[in-house]
């Protein structure tokens, strides 16, 4: 926030947007591009390219299968059910594969860096937005990638909830408030009561699969057909024909918003060009199964707030796909604007308005300021949350639209003597049936003291936090024991799995990173040398055997070899080779001259033992006694 | 016999010291939220009485006031133990929220407290459905309607329909949403009663008028599961 109002910080090339398209440079070193920079890779190398990411996370093969038939990603060949999904870039042969966040903690980092350059300081604190209709397993999957990135995620924070937050920082604003949400890959629809700088949802519904890209993929799909039709060739198999088609589309598609005709010109592998005229008229008709899918979640959170369209007091229009005068109109429709002389909210640009909403929520959970001093935010669980019961039925513990944090409170007993162990499935969703509804992780209870069957009197307690995720904890009453409980999630990883992701990132650092450490490694090999140097003169230095001085001079020349390459392995282990070769000398010195406390260091740790003023002392100087 | 005193015991605020009432989510002198303690009711939660006629305005006014206290926004900033506080306090008044609010789920919630099972929709765990009662005094009707449902899903198996029997089944659910309607405002006069006997401390009311609501809601509950059922063969 700048003052009383939110800004949008520009990357480094002046844009606010930063389109979420992942390259994998093919260079032999995992060198990412991220943006704007990576959407001529998208042109000329698709396999090496991700985008909309967004779609994949917290999914699996199952989920996607369809709709991978007209996006160039290519699934790792041996994903299991219920695993997490695994995405190939660039050509079999490099063999690099990525989980969805993985690929999302370099764009996140991408905006950290922008953030970081704004700034001129550090930044490890960050508020991510994510459609209100994204389940458990999505949620987590976006708390994972933020961790990869190096930053701690403060809140997650509902997408028409956040762009309430910028609509409503005029704290003047009251009423009951729907925010239509139609971006790239997901569509969410809120309505929110605002009173008194309170800003509380009373029901949410949407489609996590709906959104801008199903447009641009039926009109990829209506050109390919064409070109088959009128060309007799089947461009499928070129991706990059199909990039490009796709390039034309979104053009066409975007020019329509103002225009009455677009035109859609595409040159072919064959040397032949395809074109087309596409009136606005054609393209309405083309899209409209697309947006009417849009009608049956607004009906429902109408019916789930228990408000009619007449109460509905503003609309808001999120999303670049609420540029398209169709889905203004459909907008009109649902919530009877036009007859009530009401016209939906556009101020703010709809590409923006969401992250300005999550700069206002940071700013409030940063301790606000006279802009956000009353502002509150209460928002709820989309989905409602279930547990899978004998005979594959399930028990709804808390109900979709529950303001959040939630809880509920369950008992479960064991079936057979002795048993220690009690699994739970949960789920979310509106079915009657567990196979109908989404799996969200399954909890397996141990350390159950072994007792008769039916004894046992475990309680469960289910608490859904302010992000919308799920924590589980668990107690055997009658022993008072807490249960160890092992989450398997669905479709994402384990703790132990993002530890080592973020540790990975790391190896396959950007190159300004692998820079800072190899001079960091070579100021280290320049101390210890500089040390070595000056051993000869010490009294200490007599009193080493011949091999031990003749070893400590080899390995002294070649790290001074290493220091000048910018091999960082070989460099630190030959510090470290060094360092290990002088602690004998090293404590022969101190015995000369300090206390038995230091014996048995190296001289870089009996180093730092020795001094922690501004500058500590050289390693060979004689300890300060106090 | 005497209504006991609640709450006597008091604690102290771990951060300024000042004296507490038990089960106080936060400090009255400082404002900073205190550890969950156990025990404590949803009514415990909103300072209100165990009685069932409620301000539904006035709690809402009151909820909106604690969560401004006690929202985990407002500690994200603090330590790691007063987050957690916030969220299991904030957990625990958002529940208490949503249970008064509904006049079904404050009922079921009261008479929870006073002991009684309440009626699941759903399986135990032993995998055995347990069959609710049915009402003895809609036993025709409702041999009837299932017959009728039956039907239905026949035809729908078939794809054909029969307007006579769709119509048929609109008035029964009609004539159904009436009696739910009906038991609703019966609840309310039963509500009446409960809180009398409870300022009176009579005993003996209290019991009766217990099972009363008991029955009352086990017949709501099966009435609106018939709505439910009706409402999904027309493919509503």
């Amino acid at each position: 926030m700048q003052g009383e109002r939110p800004v949008v910080i520009p990357g480094e090339d002046g844009l606010n947007l930063v389109p979420s398209v992942v390259a994998l440079a093919g260079d032999g070193q995992h060198k990412f591009v991220v943006g704007n920079g990576a959407r001529q890779y998208l042109i000329q190398t698709p396999e090496r390219v991700i985008y909309s990411v967004k779609r994949l996370m917290g999914r699996g093969v199952d989920d996607v299968r369809e709709e991978l038939k007209l996006f160039p990603f290519r699934l790792a060949a041996d994903l299991q059910a219920g695993e997490v999904l695994r995405i190939k870039l660039g050509p079999d042969s490099e063999n690099a594969e990525f989980t969805p966040p993985e690929i999302s903690a370099y764009v996140l980092r991408q905006l950290k860096k922008n953030a970081e350059r704004y700034f001129g300081a550090p930044v490890t604190k960050a508020v991510i937005t994510v459609p209100a209709y994204f389940n458990d397993a999505q949620r987590q999957a976006t708390k994972d990638a933020g961790r990869m990135a190096g930053l701690e995620v403060l809140r997650l924070v509902n997408e028409p909830t956040a762009a309430a937050l910028a609509y409503g920082l005029d704290r003047n604003k009251e009423g009951i408030v729907a925010v239509y949400d139609l971006g790239g890959g997901t569509f969410d629809i809120s309505i929110l009561k605002l009173h008194e700088g309170i800003f509380e949802v009373i029901a949410t519904n949407g489609d996590t699969h709906l959104g801008g890209d199903d447009i641009d993929n039926l009109l990829i799909a209506i050109a390919l057909d064409d070109i088959e039709g009128e060309l007799g060739i089947d461009v499928r198999t070129s991706p990059e024909t199909v990039q490009a088609i796709r390039k034309e589309v979104i053009a066409a598609k975007i020019a329509l918003s103002s225009e009455q005709v677009a035109r859609i010109s595409v040159d072919l592998p064959s040397g032949q060009k395809y074109q087309r005229e596409l009136p606005r008229e054609a393209f309405e008709q083309i899209i409209r199964p697309v947006i009417d899918r849009t009608i049956e979640p607004c009906k429902q959170a109408l019916k789930d707030a228990g408000v009619t369209p007449e109460q509905i007091d503003e609309v808001v229009l999120v999303g670049g796909s609420t540029r398209i005068p169709s889905v203004r109109t459909l907008t009109d429709q649902v919530f009877h604007l036009d007859q009530r002389g009401k016209v939906p909210h556009i101020e703010l640009n709809p590409d923006e308005v969401v992250a300005l909403g999550a700069a206002v929520q940071a700013n409030i959970l940063g301790g606000g300021s006279k802009a956000t001093e009353d502002m509150l935010l209460l928002d709820v669980t989309p989905l409602s949350l279930g547990i899978e019961a004998l005979g594959g039925v399930v028990a709804k513990i808390i109900q979709r639209n529950s303001t959040i944090p939630a809880s509920a409170t369950e008992h479960f007993t064991t079936g057979v003597d002795g048993q220690t162990n009690v699994a739970i499935h949960v789920l979310q969703g509106e079915r009657e049936l567990a196979k109908d509804c989404r799996s969200l992780a399954r909890f397996d209870l141990k350390g159950i003291p072994p007792m008769s069957a039916g004894l046992p009197r475990i309680e469960v307690k289910f608490l859904i936090d302010a992000n919308g995720i799920l924590h589980v904890s668990a107690r055997e009453q009658r022993s008072g024991k807490e249960a160890e409980i092992e989450v398997k999630p669905t479709y994402g990883l384990t703790d132990e799995q993002v530890e080592s992701m973020i540790l990975d990132s790391f190896d396959h650092a950007e190159a300004d990173f692998a820079e800072r450490q190899l001079i960091e490694a070579r100021n280290e090999a320049d101390t210890i040398l500089s040390a070595v140097d000056k051993a000869p003169s010490n009294a200490a230095w007599q009193l080493l055997t011949d091999e031990e001085r003749a070893q400590i001079g080899l390995l002294k020349d070649e790290l001074f070899v290493l220091k000048q390459g910018d091999d960082l392995k070989a460099l630190r282990a030959g510090t470290e080779a060094l360092d290990k070769a002088t602690r004998r000398f090293a404590e022969l010195m101190m015995d000369a001259a300090v206390s038995s406390a230091i014996k048995g260091e190296t001289m870089d740790s009996a180093g730092d033992k020795l001094g922690e003023g501004p500058t500590a002392p050289h390693p060979f100087a004689p300890a300060e006694i106090k | 016999m005497p209504i006991t005193e609640e709450q006597s015991v008091k604690t102290a605020c771990w951060s300024c010291g000042s004296a507490l009432a038990a089960g106080a989510p936060f400090c009255g002198a400082c404002g900073k939220v205190q550890a969950p303690s156990a025990g404590v009711t949803y009514f415990d939660v909103f300072g209100l009485p165990r009685k069932l006629a409620l301000d539904t305005s006035a709690l809402e006014r009151a909820f909106y006031k604690l969560s401004r206290k006690l929202h985990p926004d407002v500690y994200a900033r603090a330590s790691e133990q007063e987050q957690q506080w916030s969220l299991e306090q904030t957990s625990l008044l958002n529940d208490a929220h949503r249970t008064l609010k509904n006049p079904i789920s404050r009922t079921e919630y009261l008479l929870k407290l006073e002991g009684v099972e309440i009626e699941q929709d759903r399986s135990s765990e032993n995998g055995a459905k347990k069959e609710s009662r049915v009402p003895p005094d809609l036993l025709e009707e409702v041999f009837e309607l299932n017959m009728q449902l039956e039907e239905m899903r026949m035809n729908q198996k078939m794809g054909e329909d029969d307007p006579q029997l769709r119509q048929d089944l609109e008035k029964a659910k009609i004539q159904f949403e009436g009696q739910m309607t009906d038991s609703d405002s019966q609840l309310q006069a039963l509500w009446a009663k409960w809180d009398a006997a409870l300022d009176a401390q009579d005993d003996a009311s209290l019991a009766e008028v217990k099972d009363t609501m008991v029955a009352l809601l086990d017949r709501r509950r099966y009435v609106r599961n018939l709505v439910r059922d009706v409402n999904e063969a027309l493919g509503n």
